[in-house]
Formats: C-alpha cells, sequence, structure tokens
C-alpha cells in the first residue's frame, strides 16, 4: 500500500451497474477520495453509496451480512480475482489497504449463467440452494437433543469434516471456475456429511442426487484447480477428488434391480 | 459426472498407446531391419492362440474406440460448460489455471487432426510417393526428411505433450486418486511423463532432419526381402545391417 495525503486513498472505481436481470448493464466510473486504509472493501463501498444518495444518485446495490466471513453474501469480482486480491478471505474481509493510492479498482458481480444478476453486484445463488435441498442433509428423529459423543466420531475425520464443512456458500468456486463449474461448493457439502458416522444412511442417495443436481445448473470441472485459490475458506480440491470417486461408488449402489425400476 | 470418468479412462488408454507408441519407436534407432522386425513382431502378438494380426487389430479397435468416447465426452462437457459460462466484462486473472489446462480444447483437436494426418501418412501411404509397405524406417525418412512435415510433427507433439501434461494430472482428480500423502506426487509424475513422451516422440523427426536416422532414399527391407526371394533362403538375423 501506498497512501496519499494524510494516510488517505483515493482509488477510481470501475463498478459494474445493472438495473435489473433483463438490462444490458455497463460500468461506471467513480472517484472515491478519503478512504482510511483501514476501512473494508465493503465500508469503502458505503461512503461511496452516501456519497451517491446525498447526491440524489442511485447507490449500488451489493450483498452482505455478517461481514465477518461467515455468511457468504458478499462476493464480488475485484480487479478480475474472486473476493478480490488478498488469499483465503472473503470480500467483507478485504482492507483498502491492500490497495494504493491512485488504483483502478474494477468490480464485477459474479458471472455464470445459473448467477442471474438481480442488480448491480448481486447475483441470484439459488442454483447452491437447489444442490443443497438435493441431500444436503441427514434425517434425524425430532426429539430431545441426542446426548453428546454418543457417536463416537474419529478425529481425523471430524477434523476432515470440519475442513469441508467450512464452505460458506459464497459461489466464488464458481465465480472464478473457467467452466462455471459448482465442483468445488457441492464436493464441499457432499463430503461434510459423507465423511462423518451421521451421514452415511444417506450416503450414496445424497452423492448422486447433489451431483446430479448440480450438473443441472452448472459447467463442467477441468480441473483447473482455480476454485481452491479463490475459495475464502481454502477449501482444498481433494474433496472433488473424493466426490469423483464417491460418485461412481453411488451409481453401482444405487442401481435398482431390473424387476424393481 | 459419469463422463468425467469415461474422459479419464480413454484418456489412460490413449496415454498408454502414446507411451508403448514411444518407446516401440526406439527400434528406429536399431536401424530399419529391427525397425521392420518390431513391426512384424506387432502383427505376430497372440499367433499362438488365434490368427496372425488379430490381437493387432484388437489393439487398434479399442484405441479408436477410446478416442471416440473421449472426443464425445470431451465434446458434451465442453458445450456444458459453455452453456453455463458467462464473461466477465472487466478481464479476470488466472491463478491456479495454467497454460496447459486452459489450453485442452485447442490442444486436444490439434492432437486428434494430427493423429488423422500420421495415420494416412505412416499407416496408409496416401501422401508419400515413395511409400513402402513393410518397411517402417524407410518411410519415417521419406516422410520426416521433408521440412515442413517435420516442422508439423514437432508442432503437434508438443501439443501433445501439454496436453498430457495437463490430462494425466488431472486423470488422478477425476478418478478420486487422491491421499494427502501422496498428492505432492501427482503434478511430478503428470510432468514427468509429458517430459518423457516429449523428448523421445520429438528425437525422430530431428534426427532424421540432421540426417542421423537415415537410409539414403533405399528400402533395405525391401531389398532383402527381394533377395531372399530369389536365393530362396532363409532370412537370418542381419549382420552389420543398417
Ligand atoms: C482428438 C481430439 C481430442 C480432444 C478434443 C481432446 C480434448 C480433451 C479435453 C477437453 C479434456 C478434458 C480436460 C480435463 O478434464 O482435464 C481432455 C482430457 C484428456 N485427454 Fe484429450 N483430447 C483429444 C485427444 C487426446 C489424445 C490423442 C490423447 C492421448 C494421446 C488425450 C489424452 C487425454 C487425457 C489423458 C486426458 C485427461 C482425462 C481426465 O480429465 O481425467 N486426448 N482431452
Ligand atoms: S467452496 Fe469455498 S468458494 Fe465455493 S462456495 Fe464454499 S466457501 Fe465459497
Ligand atoms: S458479509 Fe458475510 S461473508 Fe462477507
Amino acid at each position: 500500500m501506498s497512501a496519499g495525503e494524510n494516510g488517505m486513498l483515493n482509488v477510481r472505481l470501475r463498478v459494474w451497474r445493472q438495473d435489473g436481470p433483463g438490462d444490458a448493464g455497463r460500468f461506471e466510473t467513480y472517484d472515491v477520495g478519503g478512504i482510511s486504509p483501514d476501512a473494508s472493501f465493503l465500508e469503502m463501498l458505503d461512503v461511496l453509496n452516501e456519497r451517491l444518495t446525498l447526491e440524489g444518485r442511485e447507490p449500488i446495490t451489493f450483498e452482505s451480512d455478517c461481514r465477518e466471513g461467515i455468511c457468504g453474501t458478499c462476493g464480488l469480482m475485484i480487479n478480475g480475482r474472486a473476493h478480490g486480491p488478498q488469499k483465503g478471505t472473503a470480500t467483507c474481509q478485504l482492507h483498502m489497504r491492500e490497495f494504493s493510492d491512485g488504483d483502478l479498482i474494477t468490480v464485477e458481480p459474479w458471472r455464470a449463467g445459473s448467477f442471474e444478476v438481480i442488480r448491480d453486484l448481486a447475483v441470484d445463488r439459488t442454483a447452491l440452494d437447489r444442490i443443497i435441498a438435493a441431500g444436503g442433509y441427514i434425517s434425524v428423529n425430532t426429539g430431545a437433543a441426542p446426548d453428546a459423543n454418543l457417536v463416537p466420531v474419529p478425529k481425523e475425520a471430524a477434523e476432515c469434516a470440519f475442513d469441508a464443512a467450512a464452505c460458506i456458500g459464497c459461489g466464488a468456486c464458481v465465480a472464478a471456475c473457467p467452466n462455471s463449474a459448482a465442483q468445488l461448493f457441492t464436493a464441499a457439502k457432499v463430503q461434510h456429511l459423507n465423511l462423518l458416522p451421521q451421514g452415511q444412511p444417506e450416503r450414496w442417495a445424497r452423492t448422486e442426487a447433489m451431483v446430479e443436481t448440480m450438473e443441472r445448473f452448472f459447467g463442467s470441472c477441468t480441473n483447473h484447480g482455480e476454485c481452491e485459490e479463490a475459495c475464502p475458506k481454502e477449501i482444498s480440491i481433494d474433496f472433488i477428488a473424493w466426490t469423483n470417486r464417491d460418485y461412481v461408488r453411488a451409481k453401482l449402489r444405487n442401481r435398482k434391480p431390473t424387476g424393481r425400476r | 459426472m459419469g463422463k468425467k470418468w469415461v474422459m479419464a479412462l480413454t484418456g489412460i488408454a490413449l496415454i498408454g498407446f502414446v507411451l508403448v507408441h514411444m518407446v516401440g519407436n526406439l527400434h528406429l534407432y536399431e536401424g530399419a531391419w529391427e525397425t521392420h522386425e518390431y513391426a512384424e513382431t506387432l502383427r505376430d502378438l497372440g499367433t499362438k492362440v488365434i490368427p496372425r494380426t488379430w490381437v493387432l487389430w484388437a489393439l487398434r479397435a479399442g484405441l479408436a474406440a477410446a478416442f471416440a468416447l473421449h472426443l464425445h465426452s470431451a465434446y458434451s462437457l465442453t458445450r456444458m460448460s459453455r452453456a453455463a459460462d458467462r464473461r466477465y466484462a472487466g478481464g479476470r486473472d488466472y491463478i491456479a489455471a495454467n497454460y496447459a489446462s486452459r489450453t485442452m480444447r485447442w490442444t486436444g483437436p490439434l492432437v486428434g487432426l494430427f493423429v488423422v494426418y500420421h495415420l494416412a501418412d505412416l499407416t496408409w501411404g496416401h501422401f508419400n510417393p515413395d511409400y513402402v509397405r513393410g518397411d517402417p524406417y524407410h518411410n519415417v525418412v521419406a516422410s520426416l526428411s521433408n521440412l515442413p512435415v517435420a516442422i508439423w510433427y514437432i508442432v503437434a507433439n508438443v501439443a501433445l505433450a501439454v496436453h498430457i501434461y495437463h490430462g494425466a494430472w488431472s486423470i488422478f482428480q477425476s478418478l478420486g486418486v487422491s491421499s494427502p500423502r501422496w498428492n505432492p506426487l501427482r503434478r511430478r509424475l503428470a510432468g514427468t511423463f509429458a517430459a518423457a513422451v516429449l523428448v523421445g516422440n520429438l528425437s525422430f523427426p530431428i534426427l532424421v532432419q540432421a540426417g542421423v536416422i537415415d537410409d539414403g532414399g533405399r528400402s533395405v527391407v525391401r531389398e532383402r526381402l527381394e533377395q531372399a526371394d530369389r536365393t530362396g533362403e532363409a532370412l537370418a538375423p542381419p549382420e552389420g545391417a543398417p
């Protein structure tokens, strides 16, 4: 970082503006001055929006909620990188000190056929929910909460499942993928259950259903590895390999005897 | 994802072929007669059990099927990705994707075209007035001593190596061969494999151009066979044959 006057940053933003799903959209340029290097990227956008509002112009629509990297709503393509230049963080955890005074910063929404732009930088990520709905759950009896430690889980399995469960569903993997494939998201959601004892009863049904739902909405993985780099939770593509293996095993096991088709 | 498995399994068949093919071609270093005998050995495979050339034809059929399936899966998966993908109006950065992974859809068809040309050239002898059936050494020299043809072979084999460099690593992912202990090896294995195939395959056009692999335009194999026909003698292993 190199700051300008009084240690404050002046940047020029090139932001994608689009009035609605049907609109063609275009870039608009804004000069944003006097930004603290300690401001987060989203706070910088807040400042810009306040100024736009005071000028009577339409503020930029973008999504955010937790602003601490756990809700997964805030994804933006910043200078051609999902969640911006910093590795292992969501857009809300990116700070302006990562930029220099006078920088031109291009901000675009996630781009994928299944991520329709709702307005400006906000996209519809419902397709990810469809994948979860297809099998990203376990069935348990209702009633009192089960005793802790009733089901023993090996430490390695627990840790591995936890690494997968860190996925916040932000969609950066799809956004960064040259194929717009959702393999990393799907693999994380499949494996965090498939690795645990609680996930075994529905393992094969889950794997087949989630993978095939994914393929209805997204592209086909060619193992570029771009998703792993973009993921704010640094989820490993090893989960994709394991899901590929589980998928054929699921296809073999889920075969129905001819009489029962 | 079923198609990814098809991609990977046919990929294994194809790179297996590429390796065997390259190693087999090393017989060119031994000379014309040895290369001819190697080719005959391939036709003789399995002769103890089934008629001559049947095994060879089975292998060819398997390869053709693998090739067709590989192409078909590549085509339909590419269409799926094209349908799902949208471009970034402001451009994008690549961090992990490398040159090889991003050019699979170019290097693949280039290699495919090359394979067709290569068969027409050295298997069917369409392009070469000097083609002699049963003398691969002579035919290789006749084709590759032509500079544009040698360059085309080099370009296509660089493309093949680049395709295999990404493909061989990709197979592990597609088949779920992944364990934290061995994963760092996968890239290196793919790199070593691609480099070995590249060096072997490039050596042929280069050495023909350099005149190291050469038969002065004669077909040593034809001459020997004709001589053997005339004298009725059984062909002994060659003594100091080129
Ligand atoms: C003829 C045209 C060809 C086309 C259009 C083509 C295209 C492709 C494409 C698009 C991929 C997927 C990339 C990926 O998932 O990583 C691929 C993978 C691969 N190709 Fe080809 N290819 C062709 C020929 C060949 C040939 C001749 C060979 C071997 C000699 C070969 C070996 C491989 C291997 C080993 C893979 C990795 C499979 C996997 O993803 O697991 N390909 N090819
Ligand atoms: S895998 Fe990573 S990049 Fe993909 S949705 Fe989950 S957290 Fe986001
Ligand atoms: S706002 Fe919740 S992850 Fe960024």
